[in-house]
């Protein structure tokens, strides 16, 4: 699959390196943070490949490193603090660590593509949404102004804003939040990214929103067979949208799998503490059920199994199996089961096989 | 928005008179005797005195005095000094010294206090973010009649590098007088120019234009500098409309036959007629450029909308 580059010679960062592959492969990324005073070590050797057509959701709370992950793939970590201190991103097979600045700078947009989650502050307030949209063209593809703002007004049709002709030179002030997240989905779209990274697209929106705009992205990942990155702390919208799920905490995966069998069956015991933590409405009345403890201080990384402090089933000294010290030994991302990687000693009798 | 501007133009009416009025009294109370500072030490003959006095109202009290200064201003006529030439002619005369000046001045501040603030926004803590952080504070700190002493002793005198005073050398007379006159908002303009680009270099639509695949120059010239210069560019524009007024010391000091030196000259003369006029001259230029301010500032921010 990993073909060396020096026998596929191209012009263009946009062609695949080899055939049919993972669109997107993360391999063994690490970021960290330098300040005056410590190192933040926000990714800590994540892996993961994403297929045309296919959704993979990253899950994990806040300071969990997924959010960096994605933008180490974007490129547009501020470095410094910001370090990629190992791993590799490839594209289409090619990996864009090792690429000129120019050649990474085209993929973005026609090749991956981002939607952050605040689309007020993510777009520029002095623009109109049709310019900035059409921005995507004439810096990919030399469109002309004209042009350009046709192109947007398509856009602006195809992920539903109404009126788009209309609207096309209104400002990113003038919108609601749903429609401005549309925005932003239109711009991420305009050149039809193989990839499309959605860093939180809902959390900004109400309820009934939220679910317009996830529906509205199935849509479009149907219409164009494009792979979808899903970067959330939401499990509802993981399970009503994805594949598979990537279940991150202190800048490792934990576990993955599909949603189904992760969600149904967790084989880390953080992954059960985030099921067991959501209220059910036969409980209602009753206590929330929650991890207990604080996430992670991410510039002091617990020793072995980083989540031990806050696990129920931790296991140390003579307590442990050899070798699977929850306090000494790291427990590596493995296969538990066909189908399924978790990183923790004791997956077995988390998923009670 | 062109409602906006004809009720801030129409509240421009009873700001000027308030102002002419308040000019008018303060020059009323001053002490001394026109007439006396007219003539100096020569005799002056009762019968001129009397004259004098009739023509310009000098005993009558200050609301006649004032009302006969307004029935004059509405037909367009300013009045006339002591010595029988119309202030309007006075105006004429001085007003594009001082203009010259001001653009001057305004060029200065654009380029060098833009430049250096862009320059040290982009590279903060560097060598030169901190000589531009050192430099604008001294320079901020010296007041400008010590300022344009200074310049003059050094780069007039002994260096011989500009005319020490005067505007006999054309624009070039200008430069020397146009950067001290410049130098507190120069430095100011460089200090919000760097604080915004830093503000701005870490904004959320400067992520996305990267994001977007955006060449690099589009990113900072079309992203990160329009949006950063909009504070600067609204700042500037105030400063004009104080710089047109404010160049009493550097006109002054460098000898420049603008209105700033005209106004010091009136004063210590006390031609009412010819300090009332150009002072509230003055102000008009303030409050217009503060309008086009604001006016500029509804088109550079989308945001903000005065309907």
């Amino acid at each position: 699959m990993n073909t060396s580059t020096g026998s596929l010679e191209s012009h263009s960062p946009l062609e695949p390196a080899a055939g049919v592959g993972p669109v997107l492969e993360v391999d063994d990324l690490h970021v960290e943070f330098r300040t005056r005073s410590s190192v933040v070590n926000a990714v800590n050797g994540i892996s993961y490949a994403v297929h045309q057509g296919e959704t993979l959701a990253i899950l994990g709370e806040s300071g969990s490193g997924k959010s960096v992950s994605a933008q180490a793939i974007m490129g547009i970590l501020d470095v410094p603090p910001a370090v990629i201190t190992g791993g590799g991103i490839r594209f289409q097979g090619r990996d864009m660590l090792t690429m000129d600045e120019e050649d990474q700078r085209k993929i973005r947009g026609p090749g991956i593509s981002m939607i952050f989650q605040d689309a007020l502050s993510a777009l520029n307030p002095v623009y109109s949404v049709g310019f900035q949209i059409g921005e995507m063209f004439r810096a990919h593809r030399g469109t002309s102004r004209k042009e350009a703002k046709q192109h947007a007004i398509e856009l602006m049709d195809r992920v539903r804003i109404p009126a788009a002709a209309r609207r096309v030179n209104d400002y990113p002030h003038q919108f609601s939040g749903g429609m401005r997240q549309r925005v932003m989905i239109a711009m991420a779209l305009a050149l039809d990214p193989r990839i499309l990274i959605a860093d939180e697209p809902t959390t900004a929106l109400d309820v009934t929103v939220q679910a317009q705009v996830m529906d509205l992205l199935k849509d479009l990942q149907r219409d164009t067979g494009m792979g979808l990155v899903l970067i959330t702390h939401d499990l509802g919208v993981v399970n009503e949208v994805a594949d598979r799920v990537a279940v991150m905490y202190a800048g490792k995966i934990v576990e993955t799998g599909t949603v189904d069998d992760v969600f149904t069956r967790p084989a880390h015991p953080y992954t059960l503490g985030l099921m067991n933590s959501i209220p059910q409405v036969e409980a209602k009345g009753g206590r929330l059920n929650p991890i207990v403890g604080q996430p992670p201080n991410l510039s002091a990384i617990p020793s072995g199994c980083s989540f031990h402090p806050r696990c129920p089933r931790a296991r140390t000294g003579a307590a442990a199996a050899p070798g699977r010290d929850c306090v000494g030994d790291v427990p590596p991302l493995r296969l538990v089961v066909p189908g399924r990687e978790a990183a923790c000693h004791y997956s077995e009798e988390v998923l009670g096989v | 928005m062109g409602r906006y501007v004809a009720r801030r133009l129409l509240l421009t009416i009873p700001v000027l008179l308030g102002a002419s009025f308040l000019i008018f009294a303060m020059v009323y109370a001053l002490p001394g005797d026109p007439i006396r500072a007219l003539a100096g030490d020569r005799p002056v003959s009762p019968a001129v005195v009397q004259v004098l006095t009739e023509r310009f109202h000098l005993s009558d009290p200050l609301w006649v005095q004032y009302w006969e200064y307004l029935k004059g201003l509405f037909s367009g006529d300013l009045g006339t000094d002591f010595r029988g030439r119309p202030v309007l002619d006075t105006i004429v005369r001085t007003l594009p010294v001082t203009v010259k000046l001001t653009v001057v001045a305004v060029l200065f501040e654009i380029v060098i206090g833009i430049v250096a603030g862009v320059l040290a926004g982009i590279r903060r803590n560097s060598f030169f973010d901190n000589f531009v952080l050192v430099s604008t504070t001294l320079v901020v700190s010296i007041p400008i009649l010590v300022l344009a002493f200074l310049t003059q002793l050094l780069f007039g005198l002994k260096l011989g590098w500009f005319p020490i005073a005067g505007t006999r050398e054309g624009l070039y007379s200008y430069v020397l007088p146009g950067l001290v006159l410049a130098s507190g908002s120069l430095a100011y303009v460089a200090r919000l120019t760097r604080t915004s680009i830093a503000e701005n270099m870490r904004a959320d639509y400067v992520r996305t234009a990267r994001a977007k695949g955006l060449p690099q120059r589009t990113v900072i010239v079309r992203h990160m500098l329009r949006n950063s210069l909009i504070p600067v560019v609204t700042f500037i524009g105030a400063d004009i409309g104080a710089l047109l007024g404010g160049a009493i010391v550097t006109e002054t000091v460098f000898n420049l036959p603008g209105i700033g030196r005209e106004v010091f000259d009136s004063v210590k003369a006390q031609e009412g007629a010819v300090v009332v006029g150009i002072v509230t001259l003055m102000v008009f230029f303030f409050i217009f450029f503060n309008l086009i301010v604001d006016v500029l500032y509804a088109v550079l921010d989308p945001r903000i909308r005065y309907d």
